[in-house]
């Protein structure tokens, strides 16, 4: 290449062209950023070594670290595991009625109970546990499988209706009106009897009244109290699972409702049901 | 070759310039084809079958994988909610991979067996019936009958891909995609024989008709769930 004249002012080379009497100066790269273009270049060489990174014919470079990210998942879960482990095996060795005696142990269960709550109950309970149409609220004093400790902990383990486990709630109510067990006629009739019931304002010679007594009272109860051990919800309250207005309370006794919760035995371990059914007796309605 | 060459003749810094994108491209994407360690061997791994196959086509129609990845990346906090963190080979056999990039909803990678078919249907019917907080839009129009143009073609479309559909499983798609969604038709137990751990019931609560809920909760029912974790080796497959 031919020699570049030099510029007068800067002293650096101009690129040589002209237009009108401007000339182009061609001004080098300055030293700091060459120097940091270098360093990345020898950096990505050592990476390269210390990292996973080449392709080769079967597999790939390992790197001299030893690293991967599946591996350090591992690691922070064993560190998780080992931060909690006092706590976590006494939860796991000890019975429901011990842990609450320990006020360390039962808030350890409590907060950890809330966490694994959010992720598995929600969906269905609510983020505040207070249910939805067909899934029940868990905040009040109303229980469809008891409200004990021992309770809640055998319904969270086995759910209810979760035809895989063997030691599921099991409850059948019939569909009424799917099955023909009753006309429509009569399901309005005990639909009334059982709305009038809820209100306190239960008429007794009613023709509801004697459906109800017939087909009803075995497992809701005389009165309507209901039977935990069947799973009959109280029918003498304000509190319905899918709605207390007469078209839904007869839509109930027509087809029946039959909501399925999973058991999460088969999901989470021991510890973390323990936790779960602390925490949901806790939220208010938990009895003695 | 100066460098001033290059750059004062267009033709050549076009070819030269391909040439580097293309040894790039090489080195950074070939090496997935034939790399022994990217797919890992599990076992379970199977087909869609092909009442999963549509469901997994109305996922895509209808986007859901704009708003819900099927990723669980091996973070500790991902796998405390989600579960195993998803492996390259659950999604061996999807053609286009449905893996998301944005989380609006939850991952769904795991989903399978995670709720009721009553709650995915009802979820899916009105979201905000049982999640009051939710953002997802209702899907009602799911329950129309599927249509179905021609299983089988889509079968093979996807053994063209490399999907391992045996003639067996194409000759009897059409059969398959009915029985899976009717426990009591004479194909039900010829579908859990084809396409092992596939869930053979009616899943939208609405026996007499095949509708595209049926389809997309026993796709939804069955993501996750085909790995024999048992038998994965986690150590040998470290990447």
């Amino acid at each position: 290449m031919t020699k570049r004249p030099i510029d007068d002012v800067t002293g650096t080379e101009t690129t040589g062209h002209e237009w009108d009497g401007i000339r182009e100066l061609d001004t080098p790269m300055p030293r700091w950023w060459l120097i940091t273009f270098y360093i990345t270049i020898a950096w990505s060489i050592v990476y390269c070594v210390l990292y996973p990174a080449i392709p080769l014919l079967k597999t790939n470079t390992q790197g001299t670290l030893g690293y991967s990210s599946r591996g350090e998942l591992d690691k922070s879960l064993q560190k998780a595991r080992e931060a909690q482990t006092g706590l976590r095996d006494k939860i796991k060795s000890g019975t429901l009625a011990s842990i609450m005696a320990d006020p360390q142990l039962f808030s350890f269960a409590k907060a950890g109970g809330k966490a694994a709550f959010k992720v598995n109950c929600v969906q269905c309970h609510g983020s505040g546990a207070e249910g939805s149409v067909g899934n029940p609220n868990l905040n009040d004093d109303d229980w469809l499988w008891g409200g004990k400790l021992e309770d809640i902990h055998q319904t969270i383990k086995h759910g209810a209706r979760y035809e895989q486990d063997d030691d599921t709630r099991l409850s059948d109510m019939p569909a009424f009106g799917k099955d023909e067990l009753l006309d429509k006629n009569q399901i309005e009739q005990v639909a009334d009897y059982v709305l009038s019931l809820s209100k306190g304002k239960a008429d007794a010679s009613s023709s509801g009244a004697q459906i109800f007594a017939e087909q009803c009272a075995s497992c809701h109860g005389k009165t309507g109290t209901g039977d935990r051990s069947v799973g009959a919800p109280p029918l003498n309250d304000q509190i319905w699972l899918y709605g207390g207005d007469k078209k839904t309370v007869m839509e109930s006794i027509h087809n029946s409702r039959k909501a399925v919760m999973p058991a999460w035995a088969h999901r989470l371990d021991a510890e973390t049901i323990k936790q779960l059914a602390i925490y949901v007796h806790s939220l208010g309605g938990g009895e003695k | 070759m100066k460098h001033s060459t290059i750059e004062k003749n267009g033709s050549i810094l076009l070819v030269l310039s391909l040439l580097v994108v293309t040894i790039g491209g090489i080195v950074e994407i070939a090496p997935l084809f034939y790399l022994e360690n990217t797919i890992e061997k599990v076992k379970g791994m199977r087909p869609y079958s092909p009442l999963e196959l549509m469901g997994q086509n109305i996922y895509k129609r209808e986007g859901c994988n704009l708003c819900h990845s099927q990723m669980i990346r091996p973070f500790k906090d991902e796998v405390e909610r989600y579960g195993h963190y998803s492996l390259a080979a659950e999604s061996m056999y999807d053609h286009p991979f449905v893996w998301g990039s944005k989380r609006t909803g939850p991952d769904l990678a795991r989903v399978g067996g995670r709720y009721s078919d009553e709650w995915q249907r009802e979820h899916l019917i009105a979201p905000r019936n049982l999640v009051p907080e939710s953002v997802m839009p209702g899907y009602p129009f799911l329950m129309q009958p599927l249509k179905v143009h021609d299983i089988k073609a889509h079968l093979i479309a996807n053994k063209t891909l490399g999907v391992p559909y045996t003639k067996e499983q194409i000759d009897n798609a059409a059969v398959d995609l009915v029985s899976q969604a009717n426990p009591d038709s004479d194909g039900a137990e010829d579908v859990e024989a084809r396409y092992p751990k596939a869930l053979v019931r009616d899943f939208d609560g609405k026996p007499e008709t095949l509708t595209e809920m049926d389809a997309l909760i026993a796709y939804l029912q069955v993501l996750g769930t085909l790995v024999d974790f048992s038998t994965y080796d986690a150590k040998a497959n470290l990447r």
